[in-house]
């Protein structure tokens, strides 16, 4: 047996699956090459191009922006990502998801008052199963 | 009785919302279909990940990251809470609300403060108006939801997780059963519950590149990210689904007062004609 089997994946959707004799991979600690029965590895990936040498001869670009590799003798595996990752991006993002909750927060009150949120709660689903009836009703 | 001209208006305009609850049921129907799709399109990525981890956890038993750790006390937990943009979807958000709330009180019962994660509009909305303690808020998701709009607000809790900050992280969302039916659902997201190890039929390892820590770090981040996408995801299904059953009812209920008022202006019809008779036939016997 001379071929790999090649899953490319990200969170949002299958990108490829095949057969193929060779795979070039942008990992972490540079470009690597894979051809059947190499040995078990693990790593992370650099944004880059995930190049697909196909059964038929043909070669196949995918571009990743990062992810993991995982690799096993007749099997190889990218988990892509299915964003932009940096450590920068990751904190300004965050930073972003922050402030837009600081910024609604200015005008809230303090503390929950569970007890006074649930009876609101409890009087809308009381409203909703009142229609719900009213509207059985009305078919009768 | 309201005069003939009155009703037919009055037909005419439930006619029109008739129109616009059967264009959005359409609409909801073939989203959803859609976002089904997209909730199958994530799973392979998921058995994977979770294989990779599994595996890391049984090939590094001595190293043990926080994520993985079950933390005795717990002073303060993380809510993530997942609900729709937009309204017009029947009690959906209601009853996810309700389901928050009970586990949020829960905590507070026990002594435990509580930061919450919002995604969504409408939950958005309900924690601020209710005063939580709001940390991190994404809104605007659309119905393909991405993974980038999600990062911040995953990031933002995940850090505090690992700065100890809080101590349990959970997730809640609308779990979809099947078009007619969904049920909100609270999922423990962090310390992760342990991965169900296979049985290894001969010791082998991966080589790792750069370190094995720094991996297991990685992946576990990503999974944990993936959770919580594939949360958005079927809650955006549930939505579709919701938001249709909602419009068909609707669209129902606009017939029945069609047929209704249809009985009505029959009825004015016929007593306008009436009248219009008597009056002919007693001024012609009034001639004669």
């Amino acid at each position: 047996m001379n071929t790999l089997q090649i899953d490319i994946v990200s969170a949002e959707g299958e990108i490829h699956t095949g057969e193929a004799t060779l795979v070039v991979a942008p990992a972490q600690e540079g470009e690597v090459g894979i051809a059947p029965r190499h040995a078990p590895l693990l790593t992370q990936m650099r944004p880059g191009e995930v190049r697909v040498h196909d059964v038929g001869g043909e070669q196949l670009f995918f571009y990743v922006s990062g992810g993991i590799l995982e690799v096993q003798p007749h099997r190889v595996t990218v988990l892509a990502d299915a964003a932009q990752r940096a450590k920068d991006i990751n904190e300004a993002a965050a930073l972003e998801a922050k402030k837009r909750a600081e910024e609604a927060l200015e005008k809230r009150e303090e503390g929950v008052n569970y007890s006074s949120v649930q009876a609101e709660l409890a009087e809308a689903m009381a409203q909703l199963q009142a229609l719900e009836r009213v509207r059985r009703q009305a078919k009768r | 009785m309201a005069g003939a001209k009155e009703i037919r208006t009055q037909i005419k305009s439930v006619q029109n919302t008739q129109k616009i609850t059967k264009a959005m049921e359409m609409v909801a129907a073939s989203k959803m279909r859609k976002a089904q799709d997209r909730m199958a399109a994530s799973r392979p990525y998921a058995h994977k990940i979770r294989q990779v981890i599994g595996h890391l956890g049984n090939a590094n038993p001595d190293y043990r990251h926080p994520f993985l750790v079950e933390r005795e006390e717990v002073k303060r937990v993380g809510f993530i809470v997942i609900s729709t943009d937009r309204g017009l979807c029947g009690g959906l958000n209601t009853n996810l609300f309700k389901k928050t709330l009970a586990a949020m009180k829960e905590w507070d019962g026990k002594g435990a403060e509580i930061d919450v994660c919002v995604f969504g509009g409408k939950a958005e909305s309900f924690m601020h108006r209710i005063g939580a303690n709001v940390v991190a808020q994404n809104s605007g998701l659309g119905d393909k939801p991405h993974m980038e709009d999600l990062i911040g607000g995953v990031t933002v809790m995940l850090d505090a997780y690992k700065e100890g900050r809080i101590d349990r992280l959970f997730v809640v969302q609308n779990e979809f059963i099947n078009t007619m039916s969904q049920q909100p659902e609270v999922h423990r997201l962090l310390p992760i519950e342990p991965v169900k190890e296979e049985e290894m039929l001969e010791h082998w390892d991966y080589i790792y590149e750069p370190s094995a820590e720094g991996l297991l770090d990685d992946v576990l981040m990503r999974y944990l990210e993936m959770q919580v996408y594939q949360g958005v995801v079927e809650n955006v299904a549930c939505e579709m689904s919701a938001r249709m059953i909602a419009m068909k009812s609707a669209t129902d209920n606009a017939g029945e007062i069609i047929d209704n008022l249809q009985l009505v202006y029959n009825k004015a019809r016929q007593a306008a004609i009436t009248q219009e008779l008597a009056e002919i036939v007693s001024g012609a016997a009034a001639v004669e």
